[in-house]
């Protein structure tokens, strides 16, 4: 019985990513008719041709300049925010972590008309800096709530310790805690690093061009001239969703463990 | 223990600042928005319209459609979701070997990008050389006909979004003490018993914490139909998001587009605060 459920639940978390990447593999002739499940011979061709025709190494390069900006971001004000919220005496701390959780449930559709006005006024529209600050900005309740949660797993004592030994506070948070919170700080730069591989509206909205299009949104658009490139497009997909994946496989574990305390705590 | 120059705001205050320029103050200027009749279109300077915008919106069956499809969407994928969520949690509930792998299987449709999941779904509903008509040996028109589209998108938010129900729930059932299955075991209950009087009961602070992030996730869903049907066909699948994103940014009319915005803020909003009151009392 449990096997069973285990297979069946296995298979129906990988089975469309699978086919993706079996219909990436498959040579062009035989992607029109089925049977036959499985190519005759695998062929690169569809991985040839998007690497060849489009501007695909670019919108790969600014999803990943996107991601990294903004988990370094994200991270480094969060913990800021969260080293005051549990090591430091902040009045209202109740208060302020109830506001940080309210602004995480803003649908993205409210904000995002008088955010495209305020970019354009800065001269920021079509470009990576934009996606940064929204995305740094919408990933900053997470990275507060998680890495306030695991701050306060830390005894006190420590910061106590470090700050009666001669750190200064910022001395005690760069050199005790943070270490500290090692496993911490990964399960949150893990969870904004996806978030902003993934994100879709606001970079539909704010991009125009190829300098800086990402990969979700240049895989959306993808062209077809008259019939939709599918190969093309499970190559681009496979492409697209391998670094996440793999990430996925290599942390789970934090990854679950973000997961579940950014819901248990939230 | 006092310490001298502790000063938490300044560590605050940056992401307080981030916080208040991209998300609080366009919450603000959002609601003036839509008080006002502008077009980017129009070259007229934005005029204040009062009301005007939320008496067409009271009136626009466009609008009453996609919130219709909304709810739709949400009751259904999410009670699904829920459904097909605690099963898996209650077969994966004891530790095993291998579970670890199991773990990065599991989160493999939450890691995929929305936007990605959606042209793979979409190659898999073709209608004649899709592999679900294949191996269902049917010739549904899945993606486009009014009648099937919107469960087409149920089906594809269904397989993204189950295994993080699940992954929340398996968390709420490891920390049920054991000592109560022991003690359940000792009285001889029936499997059907302790389900019903420990595991569910005991589970529940966890199933809304599930139905509060899958409800107001479903509710604001854009990305998942947005690639995979555009809204179509005949807007049976368009929801309050993507009409509001039509209007915004293909009609380019930022006065209605952004009272259309508001209102889903204000459903959500709602939603969230009904949870939390059931939260409450739940929770001792």
């Amino acid at each position: 019985m449990r096997i069973v459920a285990l297979v069946l639940l296995a298979a129906y978390c990988l089975a469309p990513f699978l086919w993706q990447v079996v219909t990436s593999l498959k040579p062009a002739a035989e992607l029109v008719s089925l049977p036959p499940l499985l190519p005759s011979r695998p062929s690169a061709e569809h991985y040839v041709a998007i690497f060849a025709g489009h501007p695909l190494v670019r919108i790969i390069a600014n999803s990943a300049i996107v991601a990294a900006c903004t988990t370094a971001l994200a991270l480094a004000l969060g913990a800021l925010a969260a080293y005051a919220l549990s090591m430091l005496r902040v009045r209202g701390r109740a208060a302020v972590l109830g506001v940080v959780l309210a602004i995480s449930m803003f649908p993205p559709i409210a904000t995002v008309s008088p955010l495209f006005l305020l970019l354009s006024a800065l001269g920021l529209r079509d470009t990576l800096a934009a996606l940064v600050l929204t995305y740094s900005t919408f990933s900053l309740p997470l990275a507060v709530w998680l890495l306030a949660s695991f701050f306060d797993a830390l005894p006190r004592e420590l910061y106590v310790a470090a700050r009666v030994d001669g750190c200064s506070a910022f001395g005690a948070l760069w050199r005790v805690v943070l270490p500290l919170a090692a496993p911490g700080l990964a399960a949150a730069a893990l969870l904004v690093f996806i978030f902003a591989w993934n994100e879709f509206l606001f970079a539909l909205a704010f991009t125009a061009t190829e300098a800086s299009r990402t990969l979700p949104v240049g895989i959306a658009l993808f062209p077809g001239l008259h019939e939709v490139p599918y190969g093309e497009i499970a190559a681009a997909s496979v492409v697209a969703t391998v670094p996440v994946v793999a990430l996925a496989f290599a942390f789970q574990r934090r990854i679950v463990e973000g997961l579940t305390a950014g819901a248990v705590k939230g | 223990m006092r310490l001298e120059r502790e000063q938490p705001w300044r560590y605050l205050a940056p992401a307080g600042l981030l916080l208040a320029l991209v998300t609080v103050y366009p919450l603000a200027h959002v609601l003036w928005l839509s008080l006002e009749r502008r077009s980017l279109l129009d070259p007229a300077p934005p005029a204040f319209a009062g009301l005007e915008n939320y008496a067409r919106l009271a009136a626009d069956e466009r609008f009453w459609n996609a919130l219709g499809n909304t709810a739709y969407f949400v009751g259904v994928s999410v009670s699904l979701e829920l459904m097909l969520g605690l099963a898996f949690a209650l077969a994966l509930q004891r530790a095993f070997r291998g579970r670890a792998a199991l773990y990065g299987i599991i989160l493999l449709p939450w890691a995929v990008p929305t936007a990605v999941s959606a042209r793979m779904w979409e190659w898999m509903f073709e209608p004649d050389i899709g592999v679900l008509n294949y191996l269902l040996g049917a010739q549904v028109n899945w993606l486009g006909s009014p009648a099937w589209a919107l469960n087409a998108a149920v089906l594809m938010d269904v397989w993204k979004s189950t295994p993080f129900v699940a992954l929340l729930l398996i968390a709420g059932l490891q920390s049920i003490p054991q000592d109560l299955y022991r003690a359940a075991a000792v009285d001889g209950a029936s499997r059907w018993t302790v389900l019903t009087r420990i595991t569910l009961p005991l589970l529940a602070p966890m199933i809304l914490v599930a139905l509060l992030f899958r409800t107001i996730d479903a509710f604001r869903v854009f990305d998942a139909i947005y690639v995979l049907t555009g809204g179509g066909p005949a807007d049976s699948t368009e929801t309050l998001s993507i009409y509001a994103y039509r209007v915004l940014f293909q009609s380019l009319e930022f006065g209605y587009g952004s009272a259309l915005a508001v209102s889903v803020f204000a459903l959500v909003a709602v939603f969230a605060l009904v949870y939390r009151m059931l939260l409450r009392k739940v929770l001792p």
